[in-house]
């Protein structure tokens, strides 16, 4: 590597004292330490939203619990969906953006790196503030301490009457805090890829990564404001007597839920996209293949990303929309299954016929393939209409979306820590540990996930902080919260593999995976400057151009 | 391996990315659309069914030369990019201010719609439904031309100092395409409250 790192003299000199590097640390704009401090701060909440979801897992382990107090549970439930979606993975997600999409690039930092730090530090404080509700929520009222409207704080819940205290104006503040957080994020990243790419790298050359965060940028740009919107308008009604969503002045309940889909559905897509993203870089190194048919890919997502926006209303079946909106919202949402069905087939095509090598991170993309194809299934048979009456509401749902965010977007998060990790590090995560971790969570996920849809089917509401004996409810909850305790084990494992890696793990050297994109050509990890010589690129494999030069793939470009 | 450099001949070819600054602001006016989009659908859908009065029939007046002095201020905006591209200091010195005075009309005519709003026909933000969507609406917008007003104010501090030259003229114009939405969005503000609300 000699040729590929310039010494600056009085950089990196072992020994420095630790308020010096607290201080890097606090006031970096490096798009790499920024990322860090992302995927940092987002498994942090992962430890605390999973012991939220212990919680309820306890609470409902048999009937007539009484583990936590109802109030107790509301919070619980409310604190575990809010913090997961919005302080964890979005702040991973983000995070590997911020690291890889410079490096895949070519580029030496993100378009805008002071607006990519001042972007972490809102949400960071908005992550705080949701917190600090627990303290401050009581306020003067003297009610309430977290927030216990649910995550989507459904009209007239989050109204003054019946959220009395300060509890709900920390969620709403810390969502539009971190809302705008996200924003300055997606721009930054638009930005960067469209303005930064290192000669030659032409839009169709680009990882599939980078084009995948491209798409999830966009969506954050259209999809996340309604959310800010709609919390402005909660807050002009808490604060300054509004009657946005004040049924007794005219306003209208269901105004605020088509508002929070609008947002909440495309949502979904924000955080599986860059899932997506990772499996189609992963897939295709442990295949020793290109991946199959990269344009279709773009395409494909590029539709669902359309698409997912005219769908939001399918959470809302049950509400009592004419049967127009009904059929069209029931179309729309099945019409979603076309890209992503593309998607799934193109990654088997990449697959197919490879030498696929079943390490850590390509086990933890195959349970994501299959996985997360159970879960479009479930998604289909609930967006036809009347089964959703039927199953809106119950356990079944909640297995659904947990089979996405979990088995679906956290299984390919989990593949692309196992990927990068050396690139970050550069210490290789154990394999035995690795392989620990993904048999244990694939256990651990389907006992509970599996299970979950039973109860739901046989009518078990979502929210219920107990239930009766005798309704056959009983074992199954028995079966979801044992394999939830196998999960948090694997969490566990997970966080001791990082920790311990980290100072033992074997060196991995630049290209540990023998792989193709930018981000493998330079050092590991990755010197403050990214790459001594701005790259120059003639394919979409540059790697593979520079390591088979008798047989580069810009001959056939 | 060595440098990632790849020696190829497409090194020779002229390589050419978008400016930076365009395009967060294009990004920046996509994610501002969209929440305006928000405020804008509950407006219309609130239309009509406030319980109580007083009505927008009552109690707006078309503010048309408030109107015209925002809308031409994007005329002399995008004029005062074009003689900063020449280097024509004096001249861009002069628009801009317009710019700024038609600005400041815009939100004085707004600051006077409001209080007589409120001292005249008591009409808050709290009365009813109407006044709860109307100055949501229209005061995001004004919050917004404020926003646009300091950012220009800071523009023709340098301006007056003798600092903006024909290097910053990339600068002027991602600052007068986020005025050019302001305006673009007034169009809309006044379609729905002041045409179709009426």
């Amino acid at each position: 590597m000699s040729s590929n790192t310039i010494t600056i003299p009085g950089i990196g000199v072992e020994g420095k004292p630790w308020l010096e590097t607290l201080h890097e640390w606090v006031t970096t704009v490096d798009h790499k330490r920024l990322g860090i401090l992302y995927i940092v701060y987002g498994l942090g909440f992962l430890v605390v939203g999973g012991v939220e979801a212990l919680i309820i897992r306890i609470q409902l382990m048999h009937s007539h619990n009484d583990f936590v107090s109802p109030q107790v549970f509301n919070r619980m439930f409310t604190m575990h969906g809010t913090t997961m979606i919005f302080f964890m993975v979005m702040p991973v997600l983000f995070g590997f953006a911020n690291y890889l999409v410079p490096l895949m690039i070519g580029a030496r930092d993100m378009a805008f790196p002071r607006l990519n730090a001042f972007s972490f530090w809102l949400s960071a404080f908005g992550g705080l503030l949701l917190y600090f509700s627990f303290l401050g929520g009581s306020g003067l009222y003297g009610a309430g301490n977290a927030p216990d409207v649910g995550w989507w704080a459904y009209a007239p819940l989050g109204a003054r009457a019946f959220s009395p205290g300060h509890s709900t104006d920390y969620w709403t503040l810390s969502l539009l805090v971190s809302g705008f957080g996200s924003i300055g994020t997606a721009i930054n990243i638009i930005a960067t890829v469209l303005c930064m790419r290192c000669p030659g790298m032409k839009l169709g050359r680009m990882p599939l990564l980078v084009w995948l965060y491209l798409v999830m940028g966009g969506m954050v740009l259209i999809a996340i404001t309604p959310l800010s919107a709609a919390q402005i308008m909660l807050l002009v009604d808490r604060y300054l007597g509004g009657h946005f969503f004040d049924t007794q002045a005219g306003g209208s309940a269901v105004l605020w839920m088509h508002f929070f889909w609008i947002f909440g559905h495309p949502e979904v897509y924000v955080l599986v996209i860059p899932a997506f993203g990772f499996s189609s870089e992963i897939i295709p190194v442990f295949s020793r293949k290109p991946i199959f048919g990269y344009p279709v890919m773009v395409a494909a997502t590029v539709g669902i990303g359309f698409l997912s926006l005219t769908v939001w209303a399918h959470h809302m079946f049950t509400v009592g929309m004419n049967s127009y909106a009904n059929s069209f919202f029931a179309i729309t949402t099945m019409a979603v299954g076309i890209p992503t069905g593309i998607k799934i087939f193109n990654w088997i095509g990449t697959m197919w016929g490879g030498r696929i090598q079943f390490k850590v991170p390509m086990l933890f993309c195959i349970g994501f393939l299959f996985q997360f194809l159970i879960a479009g299934l479930t998604g289909i048979i609930q967006a036809s209409v009347p089964v959703d009456w039927q199953l809106s509401l119950s356990y079944f749902v909640v297995a659904h979306f947990h089979y996405v965010i979990v088995g679906g977007i956290l299984f390919a998060t989990f593949g692309a820590f196992y990927y990068w990790y050396p690139k970050i590090t550069g210490r290789m995560l154990s394999e035995r540990l690795g392989k620990w971790h993904f048999w244990l969570f694939v256990i651990g996920f389907h006992l509970t996930f599996d299970v979950m849809h039973i109860p739901g089917l046989l009518g078990m509401p979502r929210r219920i902080y107990t239930y009766e004996p005798g309704r056959g409810w009983d074992t199954l909850n028995l079966i979801v919260s044992i394999g939830a305790f196998i999960q948090a084990v694997a969490i566990l494992v997970f966080v001791w593999n990082l920790i311990i890696s980290y100072f033992k793990g074997a060196k991995a050297g630049s290209d540990p995976w023998d792989a193709w994109t930018l981000e493998w050509s330079t050092s590991s990890p990755p010197p403050a400057y990214n790459f001594a010589t701005v790259p120059v690129v003639a394919s979409a494999r540059p790697l593979w151009d520079l390591k088979h030069p008798e047989d580069p793939d810009s001959q056939y470009e | 391996m060595s440098a990632a450099a790849i020696p190829l001949s497409e090194t020779q070819r002229p390589w050419n990315l978008p400016y930076r600054g365009k395009v967060a602001m294009a990004g920046l006016i996509i994610a501002e659309a969209s929440i305006f989009t928000i405020f804008v659908v509950a407006y219309l859908f609130y239309m009509g069914k406030s319980l109580t009065g007083p009505t927008p029939r009552e109690v707006l007046e078309t503010p048309i030369f408030f109107t015209i002095c925002l809308l031409s201020s994007s005329l002399t905006i995008h004029y005062a990019g074009k003689v900063l591209q020449r280097g024509e200091r004096g001249a861009f010195l002069s628009l801009w201010t317009l710019t700024i005075v038609l600005g400041g009309l815009f939100l004085f005519g707004t600051g006077q719609e409001w209080h007589r709003l409120i001292y005249e026909h008591g009409l808050t933000i709290s009365t009813n439904l109407f006044g709860t969507t109307y100055y949501s609406l229209v005061g995001l917008h004004a919050f917004h031309v404020t926003a646009g007003m300091i950012m220009l104010m800071i523009v023709a501090i340098f301006a007056f100092a003798g600092r903006m030259g024909t290097e910053h003229s990339r600068r002027v114009e991602v600052l007068s395409l986020y005025w050019h939405f302001v305006d673009a969005v007034w169009v809309v503000v006044f379609t729905v409250v002041y045409v179709l609300g009426r």
